[in-house]
């Protein structure tokens, strides 16, 4: 099996030797115009078309988990609490919730004449970060203290109360007849995104849903890529991997910290909105536990830490829980003569795939650079440097 | 101006002592307190007589929400044992374990009808016939434990941390989705055998009913069971040898592996026996039901300090009081919130729990 795999490794680094250059940049401009076509290779509302819009949202949201999970090492488990603010900022600032104030600010002439908050998506958009990353900084700051596992449990505390809150928030008043959420009801009829240039947004017609996410997730990963690359991203993977050498080496502590929940929150938001808005109602039985963990295991079996394995990650388990799941395999079962139906053992299934794919490849699909070296260097010493370090694989905290 | 600030500093200093060390008390203690003081000067409405409600000025009503918080906080500390152990060997949130206890709850269920118990047994037979349910079902999940253990977590011994977790999260899945085809996807309620809301005798104005007596009759000779295994025996030596450094104590010649299994068998067989306790204490199961239960046993481990059993038991109890409590005070809704708000103030004011010790990651 061990030679097996070096004979993979050594193969694979005879071919990356021998990809020019411009490879990576010709496959990220090849991969861009896919996506853009995407819609006209499917029927304008098809199950493929909204499996995969639900996908590219879902690759929005592992892309902000993975920065506090992935690059800065904070194991956050209750990431649904941003998805929940995200669609909740959407709910109460484009419906009729509020329905006793009259607040509008460029929307379309529908909206315009409907009681309640109600303001373009754009605005929306920056509101939901703003609440999302303010969310995320109280969130991080009494976990500013603790280290692995007792983080991930303060953030799980959190994302569990306030889903609770989402739930109850019915019988919690804010005066004037309103409240602060409408439960297990939902909060109904979200104002579709409006733009004066661009085509209607209805659910007969998806395309534009999916241009308009798809051009989400492009600034999201650019944004991503150049925080990687800057002074913030070196100094999250620095904590990442010795927190008392980093602190010691200048890197401030609290702001950096802070910055990598503020920032992933706010990304988890906008996908969160963009839920809301596309879903057309914002409902507290979204906002489960089960959700956080769906996102977690999209970073984890993209690989740790790693950009373009946080989107594919999204991508492949958005693509199988929205569209293989429910509209391609969902009779199987009958065709052996079993009486359920997939939809209702998805989460089985998705568990089976979770434990298959992390036993056979732990450092997920598309490994960081960084941690594929600390994988395979005991397997392929190629370097000295390799070899002077033998423990990376065992020392780390997560 | 200098000794202003000093004199500051060192006031500051002491509150940080003292809430170090008395935060958490003061802010477990607080509930009961305060819903004490209320009930002896306000008073409570205890019943309505003719369209006249009846209120009483007396402690009973606390009685009897912390009899029922403490025996629910039975089933949740047999269920945190099982998380404390796991965590305490190998450092891993063991994720599958509520669902475990689920498992244990249907295969309990699963028993009586072919054992032949009913709601018409004599007490001699039900009392054996419960006596082998709870055997065969701390073995069945036990030995399910310890399969989970060697299919998703040892292949991933030396793979980061976070990959066992995500394996675990996935069982929990798999785990669940098989209760899900084994017993359908909405609550199921079971035959109530020993009539578990029956009053057995009263203390003091609380009824102690049936239910409570049973979580404890159960609970307490496992968990003594357990400690007198862990501290007496050899094999309870490596554990606790293999918990403190693994690879010193393989170096000393213990199996290692064979005494993480041996963990997983303890924690899976004490998850079993919550397992039986549940289904006949709440008369109904559920497919979800593991879910909420880790969770909740979850922060009792974390509570009393995770890796030590003592405060697993502590723990479990606790939470289990503030269930009560605010199941009855606040408003069962809101009872999660309150759990989840005393994970972190714990996480705040003490983050190695009530019993634990000071180590690195909690520092």
């Amino acid at each position: 099996m061990s030679e097996l795999r070096a004979q993979l490794a050594e193969w694979r680094a005879a071919f990356e030797e021998r990809v020019p250059r411009w490879w990576n940049r010709a496959l990220a401009i090849l991969l861009l115009v896919v996506g853009v076509i995407f819609p006209f290779l499917t029927g304008s509302s098809s199950g493929l078309l909204n499996g995969a819009i639900i996908a590219v949202a879902y690759a929005v949201m592992s892309l902000g988990l993975n920065v506090v999970v992935g690059m800065a090492g904070l194991l956050d488990l209750g990431y649904v609490a941003f998805y929940a603010l995200g669609a909740y900022s959407m709910g109460w600032f484009g419906s009729e919730f509020f329905a006793k104030l009259n607040i509008h600010v460029l929307v379309s002439p529908v909206a315009g004449q409907l009681p309640g908050i109600h303001l373009n998506f754009v605005l929306i958009l920056i509101a939901s970060v703003v609440v999302c990353a303010v969310a995320g900084m109280i969130i991080g700051l009494p976990t500013l203290r603790l280290r692995g596992d007792y983080i991930a449990i303060v953030t799980l505390a959190f994302g569990e109360i306030i889903g609770v809150i989402a739930v109850n928030g019915q019988s919690v008043s804010l005066g004037n007849g309103m409240t602060l959420t409408a439960g297990n009801l939902g909060i109904s009829a979200v104002d579709p995104p409006y733009f004066p240039i661009s085509r209607a947004f209805s659910l007969l017609d998806e395309r534009p849903w999916y241009w308009l996410i798809f051009g989400i997730l492009l600034i999201v990963l650019f944004v991503n890529l150049r925080i990687r690359d800057s002074r913030l991203g070196r100094a999250w993977v620095a904590l990442r991997e010795d927190e008392v050498a980093a602190v010691s080496m200048g890197i401030p502590l609290v702001k950096t910290k802070m910055l990598a929940y503020a920032i992933g929150a706010a990304f988890g938001g906008m996908a969160g909105a963009f839920f809301g808005a596309y879903y057309t109602t914002v409902n507290a039985g979204q906002f489960q536990f089960g959700f956080s963990i769906f996102i977690l295991a999209m970073v984890i079996i993209g690989g740790l830490g790693s950009i373009w394995g946080a989107v594919l990650g999204g991508l492949l388990l958005g693509l199988i829980n929205n569209y293989l799941i429910p509209d391609v395999l969902n009779d199987l079962p009958s065709k052996f003569g079993l009486h359920f139906q997939l939809t209702s053992v998805e989460f089985g299934i998705f568990g089976f795939l979770l434990v298959i794919v992390m036993v056979l490849r732990p450092q997920g699909l598309l490994p960081e650079r960084r941690r594929k070296l600390e994988f395979t260097s005991d397997l392929v010493t190629t370097t000295d440097t390799q070899l002077a370090e033998p423990s990376a694989t065992s020392g780390g905290v997560i | 101006m200098v000794r202003a600030r000093d004199g500051a500093a060192r006031v500051l200093a002491a509150i940080r002592r003292f809430a170090g060390r008395w935060g958490l008390i003061v802010a477990l203690a607080a509930l009961p307190v305060y819903y004490g003081a209320t009930d002896l000067f306000n008073g409570y409405q205890a019943a309505v007589v003719a369209g006249h409600p009846v209120i009483h000025h007396d402690l009973s009503k606390l009685g009897f929400n912390f009899a029922e918080g403490l025996s629910d906080g039975a089933i949740w500390a047999l269920i945190a044992i099982g998380y404390t152990l796991v965590y305490g060997i190998i450092e891993l949130i063991n994720f599958a374990h509520g669902d475990v206890f689920m498992i244990g709850s249907f295969t309990a269920v699963g028993l009586w009808a072919p054992l032949g118990l009913g709601l018409t047994t004599g007490p001699l037979g039900l009392a054996w016939g419960l006596l082998v349910t709870l055997i065969v079902t701390m073995l069945t999940t036990g030995s399910m434990n310890v399969l989970i253990e060697r299919v998703a977590y040892r292949p991933l011994r030396n793979a980061p941390k976070l990959a066992p977790l995500i394996t675990a999260v996935g069982f929990s899945f798999i785990l669940q989705n098989i209760g899900l085809l084994w017993q359908g996807g909405s609550a199921k309620s079971v035959p109530d055998l020993i009539g578990a809301q029956t009053t057995a005798f009263t203390i003091a104005g609380v009824p102690i009913l049936r239910g409570y007596l049973l979580s404890f009759i159960v609970m307490i000779p496992l968990v003594f069971a357990l400690t007198w295994f862990i501290n007496r025996t050899r094999a309870g030596k490596a554990m606790r040898a293999t918990a403190q450094d693994p690879e010193a104590a393989r170096l000393m010649g213990i199996n290692t592996n064979a005494t993480i299994s041996l963990t997983f068998l303890l924690g899976g067989m004490l998850a079993g026996a919550a397992g039986l306790v549940y289904a006949l204490y709440q008369t109904n199961i559920w497919y979800f039901q593991g879910f909420k239960a880790g969770l909740i046993a979850f922060t009792a481990a974390v509570m009393g300090g995770i890796g030590n059993i003592r405060g697993a038991v502590l723990g479990g109890l606790i939470i289990g009081v503030i269930q009560s409590l605010s199941d009855s005070r606040i408003g069962p809704q809101w009872t999660e919130a309150v759990v989840f708000g005393y994970l972190i103030a714990i996480m705040v004011l003490r983050p190695r729990g009530l019993l634990g010790e000071e180590t690195r990651e909690a520092g």
